[in-house]
C-alpha cells in the first residue's frame, strides 16, 4: 500500500507492524467486517418481514394459513440453528438448481439423483460455470441472507405474536365500536401499538443476530472468522511477513469486536425502548408521564 | 449386511469402539441413524457435564453481581458480560488458540509437572468453554430471580432471626430457584443446542469421534443429499428436548409444591437462539 512497503525484510519495529497492516489480505480483512454489518444491515428487515408474515399467518382466520403459520414458527424450535444452517443452503442450492433444471432442460434424460451425484444439466448451474468469482461469492452471500432471515424469520415470528397478542383488547373494541373495519383496526391500532410489546423481544433477537453472524464461516463465505484464521496461522519465511501463529491475537480482536457490537446495540435499544414507550398504556410509559408531569 | 450388525458396529463409534472405518459408500439410513446417534452420546456429554458444574458457578456469579461489595460486583459484571456478549463459536476458538500455547510438556509447579496437552482435546476444552459460557448465561437469570424475591420472604426470614448462610439457604436459594427455573429451563435447552458447535470450530474430531452433527455432515458431504442427515439430527435433539422439559418440569413441580396449583408458573419455551 505505502510505497516504504517496498521491502518488508528491511523494516522491523512499527513501521513493519504498519506495513503488515496494511497489506493486501489485512486490506480483505477489514472489508469482511464490512461484509458482516452489511449481512446484519441486510438480514434484519428481511427477517423481520418474514416475522410479520408468519405472525399475521398464525393469526389468520383461515386454518391452512395458520398452520402454515404456525409450523413455520414451530420449525425452527428444539433443533440446534446450526443445523438449519447447514441443511437450508445445501436444500436451497440444490432446490434452485433443481427448478432450473426442469425448466431449460425438459428433455434430459439423466436421473438428476444419480446414487451419490447431484447433477443438472450444464444451462441450470447457479451461478452459471462461466461466471466470474464475484458472482459465486454474491450467490454464496445471498444464500446466507436467505437462511438466516428464514431462521431468524421464525423467532421474530413469535414474538410479534406475543406483541400483537399484548396491545389491550380494548384498544381493539374502541375501534371496532367507533366502525373501522377489521382491516382498518390492524393497520391502525394494532401494529402501531405491538411495537413496544415486541421491543423486549426483538432487542434480544437482534443481540442474537449478531451473535450467529460467525456461523458465515460455516455457510462458505469468506467472513471474518476465516480472515482470522488464514491471516493469523503461522507465516514462514517464505512469505514476506512471516511471524509464529497469532491466531489468539486475531481472535481477540474479533472477540472485542462483537463485544463492542453488543455494547452499543444495548444502548441504542435503550434508547429506542424509551422513545417508543412515550405515551404507551405500559408502566415505563406512565412512569414517563409522571415524570414529565411533575406537580401536575 | 444387517441392521443389527450396524448397531454393533457403530453404535459406539463416536467414544472409539467398535468398526474404526467409517461407511465409505451404499450408505443405508441403518448406518446414517446408528452413527448419529452415537454422535449424540458426545451432545449429552457435553451438556450435562457443562449444566451440572455451570449451576454452581452461576449461582456464585449471581450472588457476587448482587453483591455490595465492587470488588465482587465487578468482576461478575465483566465474566457476564464477556461470555453473554460474544458468539460462543469466537469463544471456542479463542479457548483453543489458548490451550495450544499451553507449552506442551506441561507447566512446572511445586516440583510436579502438570499436563497441559489434554486441554486442547475438545472433551476437555470445549466442555470447560461450555461450562463458562452456561455459567455466565445462567448466572443472568439466577441474578434477575434473586432480584426478584418477594420482600416478605426476606424480611420473614430477618424476623425469625435467619442471618447469613441459613437465611440463603433455606429462604432466598430455594425462592431464586424457584423464579428462575423456567427460563433456566430454556437455557438447558439451549446449551444442548449449542453443544453442536464443538466440532465446527477450533477443537477438532480425533479419529473421526465427533458428535452427532459432524455425522451428520461427513453424510452430507459424501451423499451430496442434505434431506435424510440433517433431519436425523433434528429429530434426536426434539427428543433431547422432551426428555429435557418433562424432567425440567417435574423438578419445577417440585420447587413449587407449596403453592395453590394455580400460582404455579408454567414452563414456557421462548425462543433463543445462537449464543
Amino acid at each position: 500500500m505505502f510505497a516504504s512497503c517496498a521491502d518488508p525484510s528491511t523494516l522491523h519495529g512499527p513501521a513493519w507492524l504498519l506495513c503488515y497492516l496494511t497489506t493486501g489480505a489485512h486490506i480483505a480483512f477489514y472489508w469482511s467486517f464490512v461484509t458482516v454489518l452489511v449481512l446484519l444491515v441486510v438480514t434484519a428487515p428481511v427477517a423481520l418481514a418474514f416475522g410479520f408474515a408468519g405472525a399475521v399467518a398464525a393469526r389468520s382466520p383461515v386454518w391452512p394459513v395458520r398452520i402454515l403459520g404456525r409450523g413455520y414458527m414451530a420449525m425452527v424450535r428444539g433443533v440446534p440453528d446450526i443445523v438449519f444452517f447447514l441443511f437450508f443452503v445445501i436444500a436451497l442450492d440444490q432446490g434452485i438448481e433443481w427448478l432450473l433444471h426442469q425448466v431449460r432442460c425438459p428433455d434430459w434424460t439423466e436421473p438428476v439423483r444419480n446414487g451419490l451425484e447431484f447433477r443438472v444439466c450444464p444451462a441450470a448451474k447457479v451461478p452459471p460455470g462461466n461466471a466470474a468469482q464475484i458472482w459465486h461469492q454474491l450467490y454464496g452471500f445471498a444464500l446466507a441472507v436467505f437462511t438466516f432471515a428464514l431462521v431468524f424469520g421464525a423467532f421474530a415470528a413469535n414474538v410479534l405474536l406475543g406483541g400483537m397478542q399484548a396491545v389491550p383488547r380494548a384498544q381493539l373494541e374502541t375501534a371496532e365500536a367507533y366502525g373501522m373495519t377489521q382491516r382498518q383496526v390492524f393497520r391502525r391500532i394494532l401494529v402501531p401499538q405491538m411495537w413496544i410489546y415486541a421491543l423486549p423481544g426483538l432487542s434480544n433477537l437482534w443481540l442474537i443476530l449478531i451473535k450467529a453472524t460467525p456461523l458465515l464461516f460455516l455457510l462458505g463465505v469468506r467472513d471474518i472468522v476465516y480472515w482470522a484464521r488464514e491471516l493469523g496461522g503461522t507465516k514462514t519465511s517464505a512469505y514476506s511477513f512471516p511471524h509464529p501463529d497469532w491466531r489468539l491475537y486475531y481472535f481477540l480482536a474479533l472477540l472485542v469486536f462483537y463485544l463492542c457490537m453488543t455494547r452499543v446495540s444495548e444502548i441504542l435499544l435503550g434508547r429506542l425502548t424509551r422513545n417508543l414507550s412515550r405515551g404507551q398504556a405500559t408502566a415505563a410509559g406512565e412512569a414517563q408521564r409522571k415524570a414529565a408531569g411533575g406537580a401536575a | 449386511m444387517s441392521c443389527w450388525e450396524t448397531i454393533g458396529d457403530y453404535a459406539l463409534r463416536s467414544i472409539g469402539i467398535g468398526e474404526r472405518l467409517l461407511p465409505r459408500s451404499d450408505f443405508t439410513l441403518c448406518q446414517q441413524v446408528t452413527l448419529i446417534g452415537s454422535g449424540m452420546l458426545w451432545n449429552v456429554y457435553f451438556g450435562v457435564l457443562a449444566l451440572a458444574a455451570g449451576f454452581f458457578l452461576a449461582t456464585g456469579l449471581a450472588l457476587a453481581k448482587a453483591a455490595q461489595s465492587r470488588w465482587l460486583r465487578k468482576p461478575a459484571e465483566w465474566f457476564i458480560f464477556v461470555f453473554r456478549g460474544s458468539p460462543l463459536f469466537i469463544q471456542f476458538f479463542l479457548a483453543y488458540e489458548i490451550f495450544v500455547m499451553l507449552p506442551r510438556t506441561g507447566i512446572e509447579l511445586f516440583g510436579i509437572t502438570v499436563a497441559t496437552s489434554w486441554t486442547t482435546k475438545a472433551w476437555a476444552g470445549a466442555l470447560f468453554v461450555l461450562f463458562l459460557n452456561t455459567a455466565a448465561y445462567s448466572a443472568e437469570i439466577f441474578y434477575g430471580a434473586l432480584q426478584s424475591v418477594p420482600k416478605g420472604d426476606t424480611e420473614a426470614a430477618d424476623a425469625y432471626g435467619m442471618t447469613g448462610w441459613t437465611r440463603f439457604r433455606r429462604v432466598l436459594w430455594p425462592t431464586m430457584l424457584r423464579l428462575a427455573w423456567p427460563a433456566y429451563t430454556n437455557e438447558a435447552i439451549f446449551l444442548f443446542h449449542a453443544t453442536t458447535l464443538v466440532y465446527f470450530s477450533g477443537f477438532p474430531a480425533i479419529q473421526q469421534k465427533g458428535d452427532a452433527l459432524y455425522y451428520a455432515q461427513y453424510f452430507a458431504d459424501r451423499t451430496f443429499n442434505p434431506f435424510v442427515p440433517y433431519p436425523i439430527v433434528a429429530g434426536y435433539f426434539i427428543l433431547l428436548t422432551m426428555l429435557l422439559i418433562l424432567l425440567f418440569g417435574a423438578m419445577n413441580r417440585r420447587l413449587n409444591r407449596h403453592l395453590a396449583p394455580n400460582q404455579r408458573p408454567r414452563l414456557k419455551l421462548r425462543p433463543q437462539l445462537v449464543r
